[in-house]
């Protein structure tokens, strides 16, 4: 085998053992079995999910960030810092977890960055002697409707949900004022009858058990508050085959104890794991978990394989991984222009393939585990007009074989899941539809369609880029290459139109089956439209004789600001022009943006003299 | 002469002049847009789309500063049109440009279409309640009902524009002449006896002369709709039975006796009467499981016809409006604690035309495409 073969292999083969080797555990293995606590499934925010997941998009609220850091400087996998959280809170009300970074936010805890880890992450106890002035500061905020709030407003109103988030979080499975719970719910079983008898007793006036009492009206009072802050639905039906409504807060089920006479076993469950927990004895916690999940294995067998399945994609995150794999494909190809072309380009190509591959499995998992098409938020635009557009470019790289097909895939790969990482620090990206949404017949077809157009026009701008840098910074633009590049740019705005249309006006149509009309021009309706109409005028342009290679792709460049504000710009509008909303760090990406892509138009009109590539264009 | 028409007709069938307006439109919807967050999405369609200019109002004087939708939208059909008329030729290669652009004028159309002959309405419906009417979302209407006989209404209604002219208005129906004293396009109403320091008075009949009228802005927000009210004296030939405020805010109408008969006047949202009424069975508002997420809005309904040819029961819910007898039902929204449900009912003659129109520009753009796609390949395969 030649070498041009061999090492494009063995690149392939790097990359495969790189993406594998992120399902290993990360952290020092521990005593606890974490993976199987991490595999329990409650029902948080309308799903049921993993507790791995719980973590992970707590800590992503809270810090903009999955990875945490303990006090003593220790690196805890979620799961962990999230079983401090539940069953040693008094541990966790130091865990330096709250991001703070607006300066007059601080001042109002009269805190300074110095004293946050990170100089902007502070604990619970640190933010303790001023909750109450928050909430007041909040209420104050609250009464600005949301588009005109200020930074600090918005600041003020985030920490607050994030202390209530917290808050929540550890009332959802134990009480967490540390006392001994399952002591607590042994008791109360064993005694629930004669206590029962002492309140019955005092309410009729004859002589009664005083502790006894007073245990049980603190208990219920417990429950009752567990059932009022708490926010996971952690116990689930004890009957198989029952549906989501069975599932119920550890408060409430708690509550129960006093109409059936018994303890739930499920929260004693959470109480005994508590116990072990705290104690940090690791083979009660062991067993407790073993028993408890073979008794779900039994009543949630299908439930568990997707709550399984869910936590692997947390550890095996394809999209983060990809990332890196698109950046070292793209500079691979970029520099196959300089020297080896060969052998650079056959592992660019496989790079960019395995990559999409990746996020393919990805994309299929997070449909499998929603039952959505790809395209339900934001987040998951941003997955699938990458993963669209990088399928285009395998195509094209397969059909033109000069690595143009692998820069513009492994560039835009890059760039649309690092928007896509961005996009998921707000917190769980698999969010139930709302009902307007909930047709799953017009999010595969509108939503995947108009998405498509998207990437589609995308694309044809990025190749626009390589045709201008190259052009003006290189020697490397000759006829061929750029021959090559214009029926690419051309082929796919056909292509863009095809769809950016046919999207368009399914969406039209299922404006009309939902609310009676067919167009309603709003901002995202209107930046659509947009896209559909600057598409035609390229190619009306291209057939009238308008433009040339240079003004096809000068033209082509604009539709990446067409596009990105179609994208984005007509969601920041919703969040309001007047408002500092709009000073949002996403708006000044969108202008740098644009500014970049005017600055590349500028340059593909420069006298052709001035392009270093004029020699060679002319050949 | 030759020449200049000849020029003429270049100008019109030009590509150059399909890029142009192309582009002006781009400017024109992005525009539009932007404005939308200070205007509301229906004041912008009056001022951008459905017009010829676009005026910007300069110390009084509305100036036109760009073409507005119907301008250039025009000017685009007459591109089209004329540029198929001259150039028309049918062949394989021309068929996929040719369906698409025919689709895209029967877009146009379709859409010319249904903006005149589109209504829509409302229809609010408390759980257990049956109507045969629903109501306007903008227009309003004076209803004036001879209530003298308990079996049946005599109703003359008067449209809102009407009544907010000065001129009186006298109806073969009515013994006594309808005079706006006053009339405001949106306003609130209270109780004077709730106010600290009330204004006075607008009317000296009814529940107006213990109400107290505070105008408002007019508000072109696509969710909140206006409230008019007007202070109206009726004038019969012995002269004047007093002043009335009315307004779409006073749900009750009021009633009176003159000349032996006895009246009800109410400004209400203008109604639009159907030959089948509809009754609200149940309105189900579904949330996720643990969360306040909605998940699903459904009205059972019972449909009846007057002749009783129709009498089922029928679900609508998110994404599932039902058709009938030319209208639509779609699931618009809910009110009072979920025990009321409110229904948009459109009637739109054109609705299918969009529909066609879509297949025909994708199936156009596919064959188009297709065959530059094979065109390419064919070319390459030879060049290898």
């Amino acid at each position: 085998m030649s070498l041009n073969r061999l090492i494009p292999l063995l690149v392939l083969l790097l990359g495969a053992l790189y993406l594998g080797g992120s399902l290993l555990p990360r952290h020092a293995s521990s005593a606890f079995d974490l993976d199987a606590f991490g595999r329990l499934p409650v029902l948080a925010n309308g799903r049921v999910k993993p507790l791995d997941s719980v973590a992970r998009n707590s800590l992503l609220l809270l810090q903009g960030r999955q990875d945490f850091t303990a006090p003593d400087g220790q690196s805890l996998p979620p799961v962990r810092w999230l079983l401090d959280v539940f069953f040693r809170p008094e541990i966790a009300d130091t865990y330096q977890h709250f991001a703070i970074v607006h300066p007059d936010l601080l001042d109002l805890f009269g805190l300074k960055p110095d004293d946050g880890a990170g100089k902007k992450r502070f604990s619970y106890k640190q933010l303790t002697p001023h909750l109450e002035e928050l909430d007041r500061q909040a209420t104050l905020a609250e009464s600005v409707e949301a588009p005109v709030r200020s930074a600090y407003q918005r600041a003020v109103l985030n920490l607050r949900d994030h202390v209530i988030l917290y808050q929540q979080l550890k009332h959802s499975l134990t009480m967490p004022d540390g006392s001994d719970f399952v002591g607590t719910l042994t008791y109360l079983q064993d005694n629930l009858a004669a206590a029962i008898g002492a309140v019955r007793a005092r309410e009729a006036h004859q002589p009664y058990d005083e502790k006894l009492v007073t245990f049980l009206l603190e208990t219920g009072e417990n429950f009752t508050r567990m059932e009022q802050i708490g926010s996971l639905l952690a116990i689930p039906p004890q009957s198989a085959g029952a549906d989501l409504a069975g599932w119920r807060k550890t408060g409430r089920a708690l509550m129960e104890t006093f109409q059936t006479g018994t303890v739930d076993p499920y929260a004693l469950t959470y109480a005994g794991l508590a116990h072990a927990w705290r104690l940090q004895q690791p083979e009660p916690f062991n067993t407790i978990l073993k028993l408890y999940r073979d008794g779900l294995v039994k009543t949630l067998p299908t439930l568990l394989v997707k709550t399984d399945a869910e936590v692997a994609f947390n550890t095996a995150a394809p999209f983060y991984n990809s990332l890196y794999l698109y950046v070292l494909a793209f500079l691979l190809a970029v520099f196959s222009w300089l020297k080896w072309p060969g052998v650079l380009q056959n592992s660019a190509f496989g790079l960019v393939l395995l990559a999409w591959v990746a996020t393919t499995a990805g994309i299929l998992t997070r449909m499998w585990l929603e039952g959505r098409p790809p395209v339900t938020n934001l987040y998951s635009s941003a997955l699938f007009v990458g993963w669209g557009s990088v399928a285009l470019c395998l195509v094209l790289e397969r059909i033109y074989k000069n690595g143009i097909g692998s820069v513009a895939g492994g560039l835009i790969g890059f760039c649309t899941l690092l928007i896509a990482h961005h996009l998921s620090l707000t917190g769980d990206t698999l969010e139930m539809m709302r009902a307007v949404l909930d047709s799953n017949f017009w999010l595969a077809t509108h939503v995947v369609v108009v998405t498509t157009g998207y990437a589609a026009t995308f694309l044809a701008g990025f190749l626009a880029i390589v045709y201008v840098v190259r052009g003006v910074f290189t020697r490397s633009l000759d006829k061929t290459t750029a021959d090559a590049l214009v029926r690419m740019v051309y082929g796919i705005v056909c292509f863009a139109t095809l769809f950016s249309l046919v999207g368009t006006i399914l969406g039209g149509i299922w404006a009309d089956q939902s609310w009676g009309r067919f167009w309603g021009w709003d901002p995202k309706e209107n930046g659509a439209l947009i896209i559909v109409i600057w598409n035609a005028l390229i190619l009306h342009a291209r057939w009238g004789g308008l433009v040339r290679q240079r003004g096809l792709m000068a033209l082509a460049l604009f539709g990446n600001i067409v596009t990105s504000w179609s994208w984005f710009g007509t969601n920041m509008l919703g969040v309001g022009l007047h408002s500092y909303g709009f000073m949002d760090a996403a708006f000044w990406w969108l202008i740098a943006f644009v500014a970049s892509q005017l600055a590349l138009i500028a340059l593909a009109n420069l006298p052709i003299i001035r392009w270093r590539s004029s020699a060679a264009l002319a050949r | 002469m030759r020449d200049l028409w000849d020029s003429f007709v270049k100008f019109f069938v030009s590509l150059q002049l399909t890029v142009v307006l192309l582009a002006l439109s781009i400017i024109l919807i992005f525009a539009a847009t932007l404005d939308q967050v200070h205007l509301g999405v229906w004041a912008v369609q009056e001022k951008y789309f459905r017009t010829f200019f676009v005026l910007w109002n300069v110390k009084g004087f509305p100036v036109p500063v760009f073409p507005g939708g119907y301008f250039i939208g025009g000017l685009l059909l007459l591109n089209l049109v004329t540029a198929h008329v001259c150039r028309f030729k049918l062949s394989w290669k021309k068929s996929g440009i040719l369906l698409t652009h025919a689709g895209l004028i029967l877009l146009l159309v379709g859409e010319l279409l249904t903006g005149l002959w589109q209504e829509e309405f409302q229809m609010r419906l408390d759980e257990g309640q049956t109507r045969n009417y629903a109501e306007s979302y903008r227009a309003n209407e004076l209803a004036i009902v001879n209530a003298t006989d308990p079996n049946w209404d005599e109703v003359v209604a008067v449209p809102e524009k009407r009544l907010a002219s000065d001129e009186p208005l006298q109806h073969a129906k009515l013994p006594f002449r309808v005079m706006t004293r006053a009339y405001y396009p949106n306003a609130t109403v209270q109780m004077r006896d709730q106010l600290a320091n009330a204004p006075a008075a607008p009317a000296t009949r009814d529940i107006g002369a213990r109400l107290a009228l505070f105008p408002m802005a007019v508000t072109y927000k696509q969710d909140e709709r206006n409230f008019p009210a007007a202070v109206i004296e009726l004038v019969g030939p012995e002269g004047s039975l007093g002043t009335w405020l009315v307004s779409t805010m006073l749900i009750e109408p009021q009633t009176f006796d003159y000349a032996g008969k006895t009246w009800r006047l109410a400004l209400r949202f203008k109604r639009n009467y159907q030959p089948y009424s509809l009754t609200l069975l149940k309105f189900s508002h579904d949330r996720y499981p643990g969360t306040d997420i909605p998940k699903n809005f459904s009205s059972k309904i019972h449909l009846r016809t007057a002749d009783g040819g129709t009498d089922r029961d029928v679900l609508i819910y998110m994404n599932n409006p039902l058709r009938f007898a030319g209208r639509t039902f779609y699931q618009a929204g809910f009110d009072n604690n979920d025990r009321t449900t409110v229904l948009q009912v459109v009637r739109n003659p054109s609705w299918l035309l969009p529909y066609v129109a879509c297949a025909m520009m994708g199936l156009g753009l596919v064959l188009q495409f297709g065959l530059h796609l094979l065109g390419f390949f064919a070319k390459r395969r030879q060049t290898t």
